[in-house]
């Protein structure tokens, strides 16, 4: 119970933080919107190579940029908890009975929020410009669904790093080597089965592929498919096993501060 | 008396460098403690073990009767810590860092809470500012209110006037008086010789890793035996010769008149023979002073630093 009042209390702290950075706000809208229009006019004719399912690449390329910006975002969340290892707010909060769980909780379920405002501009924007979701309504819900519990594995992940080796440059070094790669490891940009033979192998195992094939389907199709559920179930482990790992973080932050 | 800290042969090392080698005091309820030490001495290792931060690789450590590193979640109930960063959250109003930490460890009446610390502060006008637009003082002043929420028994004050300028300096001293009247342990660490004089009703002195000596301020200056006999003559020659006659004391000038400086053991009759050896050279002093040891002299002398003519 304690841990649970406690995350709540976290989180709004964290939303708030968030609200008041309306530039931080405006940004992390916009730049989806960015790669959506920008990689959907680069790569408009890629769905004319022979193999390609699909004859409309925005509707393609929407799940891959919802589910891009859920885990940047995520991505980049341990540069808070080194502005709050900085100002010393991490060690009043340590020094207080709060709950470690909490702690990392608050600061990732926030997340849910950003990624449903993100999700919507980009949805909505993608059926401006000619996309088209058999999914429906539910099957935006499920493309969120997934893009959070990505989203709370990296942002676990992430203030895991900056709990280890509180600096600034090593989250942002992180984002950098691990999460852009991961992308190009997946099928955001390109149908898996057109990608080289390797690239797919290590996709299976590539929780970003996870959120895209089971948001893809969801989106762009109307039956309820065994893919989705079983990424889903993937992603939710994911996320669990992330954020216990980024909460045994604080183990090694007690023996080295 | 019960002890609110409990500290014996503490030891913590980072890598290879050996922090804290031997650190060992206690302190009683209700009183204000200083531990004072230079920069390096390992007073911020101490009291991060003590918060329950990090922990030691060998001693104990009980506060407020629990094992700091059996019992941590114990002990958080019972601390609190002022750092030595403000640690306020920018982003949110002064109300708003209190309600927070109000929340966090359940305080019954959060929002009273925080109203009343606002008004003790001098923070009400500032409340439902952001911080960001609060002034160092002010910050330092919410740090300290969000401390004192949940009446903690033992509040830890780490270097609590590093960088404040003398007016606010005094004014976070009246506060912390203010704390220890109102029955609260303070812990707090220095390494203002004046700090701990002006504050703590017990001092520890930790010089590279142990504490080296332990007292009060007076029972501290007692083992630099004796103090300073300040002696005035009217002129140089008449003090030069005084320092001849008196042998092994130690003679500079100061200021108008010629003073003579003699470090005693303190003994009555040490202090009159030294008068008859001037009577009998037929040498009279104008003045005669006796200064007590300051906690300079008593610093200087546990940790073996400075002065080598002494």
């Amino acid at each position: 119970m304690t841990a649970l009042r406690h995350t709540l209390y976290l989180t709004i702290r964290q939303v708030r933080n968030f609200l008041r950075q309306p530039w931080f706000v405006a940004l992390s809208l916009a730049q989806p919107i960015i790669y959506l229009l920008l990689f959907g006019a680069l790569f408009k004719k890629v769905v004319e190579i022979p193999g390609f399912t699909t004859n409309s690449y925005i509707s393609f390329l929407t799940p891959g940029i919802v589910v891009m910006s859920a885990m940047f975002a995520g991505g980049w969340s341990g540069m808070g908890v080194i502005d709050d290892l900085d100002h010393g707010v991490m060690d009043r909060f340590l020094v207080a009975p709060t709950s470690r769980g909490a702690i990392m909780l608050g600061r990732v379920t926030p997340q849910v929020l950003t990624i449903l405002i993100q999700t919507v501009i980009i949805v909505g924007l993608a059926l401006i410009v000619g996309g088209r979701f058999a999914g429906g309504a539910s099957g935006v819900v499920m493309l969120i669904v997934v893009s959070t519990l990505l989203s709370i594995g990296f942002a676990s992940l992430s203030n895991g790093i900056a709990l280890l080796l509180r600096k600034e440059e090593s989250v942002i070094a992180a984002v950098n080597m691990i999460l852009l790669p991961l992308i190009f490891l997946s099928s955001a940009f390109l149908q898996q089965n057109l990608a080289p033979r390797w690239i797919q192998d290590i996709a299976v195992y590539n929780p970003a592929n996870w959120a895209i094939q089971a948001g893809r389907t969801a989106l762009t199709t109307s039956a309820t498919a065994h893919t989705v559920l079983t990424h889903t179930l993937e992603l939710l482990v994911f996320a669990i096993v992330c954020t216990w790992l980024a909460t045994r973080a604080f183990r090694s932050y007690q023996r080295s501060v | 008396m019960e002890a609110a800290i409990e500290v014996k042969s503490l030891r913590k090392s980072y890598k290879k460098v050996s922090v804290l080698k031997d650190v060992s005091f206690s302190v009683q309820k209700g009183t204000v403690f200083a531990l004072l030490g230079s920069n390096g001495a390992g007073k911020t290792t101490t009291i991060n073990i003590l918060t329950t931060l990090i922990k030691a690789d060998g001693g104990t450590a009980a506060v407020a009767g629990y094992d700091v590193a059996a019992r941590p979640h114990k002990v958080r109930n019972e601390i609190s810590l002022t750092g030595q960063l403000a640690a306020v959250d920018n982003r949110l109003t002064g109300r708003e860092n209190l309600l927070l930490i109000g929340d966090l460890r359940h305080v019954a009446d959060s929002a009273g809470t925080a109203a009343d610390l606002l008004r003790r502060f001098g923070l009400e006008e500032a409340a439902d500012r952001g911080v960001s637009t609060f002034s160092g003082g002010m910050r330092r002043r919410l740090d300290i209110a969000m401390s004192l929420i949940g009446s903690p028994a033992v509040i830890f004050l780490d270097e609590p006037t590093t960088g404040f300028d003398p007016e606010a300096r005094n004014e976070m001293w009246r506060t912390i008086h203010k704390l220890a009247q109102g029955g609260t342990t303070v812990f707090l660490t220095t390494q203002h010789l004046e700090e701990a004089d002006e504050l703590a009703d017990h001092i520890a002195v930790l010089h590279q890793g142990r504490t080296v000596a332990s007292g009060t301020a007076s029972e501290l200056k007692k083992l630099v035996p004796g103090g300073l006999i300040e002696l005035t003559f009217h002129d140089d020659e008449t003090r030069d010769a005084a320092a001849k006659v008196l042998g092994k004391s130690h003679a500079h000038t100061e200021g108008d008149g010629a003073r003579l400086s003699i470090f005693t053991d303190g003994a009555v009759a040490q202090v009159a023979s030294m008068f008859v050896v001037l009577r009998d050279a037929r040498i009279e002093p104008t003045g005669f002073s006796q200064k007590v040891a300051t906690l300079d002299d008593v610093f200087l002398k546990v940790t073996g630093a400075g002065r080598e003519d002494e």
